[in-house]
């Protein structure tokens, strides 16, 4: 059992509201993520959940039970912190037995659990160093081993991948995942990285200045975003949005485009609308019937594609390509859009428009 | 963790540093600065050294007019004298040392240890009016002790504390203890709290938390803050002449003092009692020198 239930969490430092009604669900077992910029409250609700932050409102539920005034350690909870928060004075080895010496463990019960987890995070030969013997990226696998070495309710992380290059990254992800699956825990884990949280997560929750915006799946939060900034936010290259409105069955940019207007939309004529189109729904490559027209603005090559930016009157368009493709700055294109992927948000609210007929 | 050290030493290769001599003027500058420091040195460490002459000078040499720098008797008997009574037995000033040590040493301990954990409390947690309590706690420094002294020792006298050791140590530990905080705040400020949250994640409570992770790093600071309440304590007059009357209780700087006085003077005892009154607080110093110096300069937490 490891449910974590968190309801209305509010919390603020003086004049910054850094957590305003937070409610989040996470279900026994699974890898749940937040998922938010820099500044959104992420660390303040793992804090909020371990016992760390004295809550404005709100209340915590541990396998359904209430645990807002526990104490830390009567939460059985683990947690890699942000900045590791490994023990200066205590070698790697000592640092990730913490947990079971508190909890009095025998001396070879330990070693056992310490030479698992080192073995499984590949830190053997680092056991005998102090923290400041160790590299970010080596910290951080300490940090890990410290939290994985006990069974406890669920494990929080906070960001714990943030200060490994790239390539370990992708290792640890895909370690991680594996991890998650043969230890069967429920993880919570912090990021704001929307790679690391779609290709990680059973449920991600998206979380913007101590707001929850959305929670769902990794799919759900892709191709139905609840608002505009989730659609922004979530998706690589970012998605671009075009002013609009409706008109009869016409869709009328603001810098005079007309596509043809969704079906499932019931948007009323003359409201004022901003249309998202994700890159990959977009084409240069091919001829269709529903296009914008735009000239190039420039080409980004990622190696495995090209991201086109189009200009269509003063707005950009971004547009994935296969890596072949070539152009000169100031030449004409038409853009295909594939109409059964794009979204509608109203412009003022920012909110998804139903998509209910979909 | 810093950020800004990149910025500040990226720029170029590291250049030559001027040497200081050159720096200040050639050669003749620097000879002219070492001569000055040598002349401030006499005349800093002269009291020191003919203090200590006269400790192990025969009383002839030390009346001796023109004074004897160098072909003196040396003896032992000043320091015998200040241990032992000329009957036999101990001296009054011996037992005034005796009771310095107890006070400076008791009155250190109680302040370290009702500062320190009160020092963390203001560092870890939301205190109401967290500055004006610092503040308060700070004034009660600003008065110098001969102000506070007259009715300290009214007080002292109706509830019968006049004369007594517990009644300086008491004195002695009020007075440390608003420093102990004040300065082991600024230490503890220095240990990320992050250390205990994370013990405290591991399964400590919060206090175990405190005592395994956070005080070990606190010791340079403790021994910094220590020594200089010691030092306090140790060299402390105006409360010491004036709370205590009886040889039994007063503590040695009034003790020697009273040395001073009367139709003679023994020098040559003065002398030894004050060397035997400095030498502790230097060894103490000496001993915990490394984490003082850590403990002074804030460079002794790793983050
Ligand atoms: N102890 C604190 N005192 C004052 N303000 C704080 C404190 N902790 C957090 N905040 C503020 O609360 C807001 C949320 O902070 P939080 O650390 O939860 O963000 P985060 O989502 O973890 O960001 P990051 O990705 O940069 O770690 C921020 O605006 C931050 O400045
Ligand atoms: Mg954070």
């Amino acid at each position: 059992m490891g449910t974590v239930a968190v309801h209305g969490l509010c919390k603020s430092f003086g004049k910054v509201q850094a957590l305003d009604g937070v409610t989040l669900d996470v279900p026994d077992g699974s890898f749940f993520v937040v998922l938010g910029p820099s500044g959104a409250g992420k660390t303040t609700t793992l804090r909020a959940i371990a016992g760390l932050e004295k809550l404005d409102a709100g209340s915590v539920h541990l396998d359904g039970r209430d645990a807002t005034g526990d104490a830390p350690a009567a939460r059985d909870l683990a947690m890699v912190f942000q900045s590791y928060a490994l023990y200066p004075r205590h070698t790697a080895y000592e640092n990730i037995a913490s947990p079971l010496r508190a909890r009095r463990c025998s001396s070879s019960e330990v070693a056992a659990a310490v030479e698992q987890m080192s073995s499984l995070l590949h830190i053997e030969r680092l056991l005998q160093r102090r923290p400041a013997q160790l590299s970010g990226g080596e910290m951080q696998r300490v940090a890990l081993a410290r939290a994985l070495v006990r069974r406890p309710r669920a494990f929080l992380m906070d960001e714990p991948l943030t200060n490994l290059d790239l390539k370990l990254r992708v290792e640890m992800r895909t370690e991680l995942t594996r991890i998650h699956r043969s230890l069967g825990g429920t993880f919570v884990y912090v990021t704001n990285d929307q790679v690391e949280a779609l290709s990680m997560a059973d449920q991600v929750a998206v979380l913007k200045e101590g707001k929850v915006q959305q929670v769902g799946t990794p799919t759900e939060v892709y191709e139905r975003p609840a608002n505009q900034w989730v659609a922004g936010f979530v998706g690589s290259p970012p998605i671009s949005l075009l002013a609009c409105h409706a008109e009869g069955d016409r869709l009328v940019g603001a810098e005079g485009w007309t596509l043809p207007r969704p079906r499932w939309t019931t948007a009323e004529d003359g409201r004022p609308l901003l249309l998202g189109l994700r890159a990959e729904d977009l084409s240069v490559e091919q001829r269709g019937n529903a296009s914008l027209s735009g000239e190039l603005y420039g080409l980004e090559p990622l190696g495995d594609r090209t991201v086109v930016d189009v200009r269509v009157g003063t707005e950009i368009l971004k547009v994935k390509a296969r890596p072949t493709v070539t152009g000169t700055p100031g030449e004409r294109l038409l853009v295909t859009v594939d109409l059964d992927r794009v979204h509608l948000f109203d412009a003022g609210t920012g909110l998804a428009l139903s998509e209910a007929g979909r | 963790m810093g950020v800004s050290v990149d910025e500040t030493v990226s720029t170029g290769p590291v250049r030559d540093h001027t040497p200081p001599a050159r720096r200040l003027g050639g050669r003749g500058r620097s000879v002219l600065e070492v001569a000055l420091l040598t002349a401030l040195a006499v005349v800093m460490l002269f009291p020191v050294l003919w203090m200590i002459e006269t400790s192990i000078k025969e009383n002839r040499d030390v009346y001796a007019i023109p004074a004897k720098f160098f072909d003196f008797k040396v003896t032992m008997d000043h320091f015998k004298d200040v241990f032992f009574a000329s009957g036999g037995g101990r001296s009054a000033l011996s037992v005034s040392f005796l009771n310095s040590v107890v006070v400076a040493g008791v009155s250190t301990v109680l302040a370290t240890v009702l500062g320190v954990p009160a020092a963390w409390a203001y560092s870890r947690f939301a205190v109401k009016a967290k500055k004006d309590q610092l503040f308060f706690i700070l004034s009660t420094r600003f008065m110098p002790p001969v102000v506070v002294v007259i009715p300290i020792f009214l007080m002292y006298r109706q509830v019968g504390l006049f004369d007594t050791k517990l009644g300086l140590i008491l004195i002695y530990t009020a007075f440390n203890v608003p420093f102990t905080i004040w300065m082991m705040k600024g230490f503890v400020d220095e240990v990320p709290a992050e250390y205990e949250d994370a013990a405290m994640l591991d399964g400590y409570t919060r206090l175990q938390a405190f005592w395994r992770f956070t005080l070990p790093l606190l010791v340079p600071g403790i021994a910094a803050t220590a020594v200089f309440a010691l030092i306090f304590s140790w060299n402390e007059f105006v409360f010491a002449i004036f709370l205590t009357s009886s040889d039994t209780v007063r503590t040695a700087p009034p003790a020697i003092a009273g040395l001073i006085g009367g139709t003679t003077v023994d020098w040559g005892l003065v002398a030894a009692a004050s060397v035997v009154f400095a030498l502790p607080v230097l060894v103490f110093a000496y001993l915990v020198r490394k984490h003082l110096v850590a403990g002074v300069t804030l460079g002794a937490v790793r983050r």
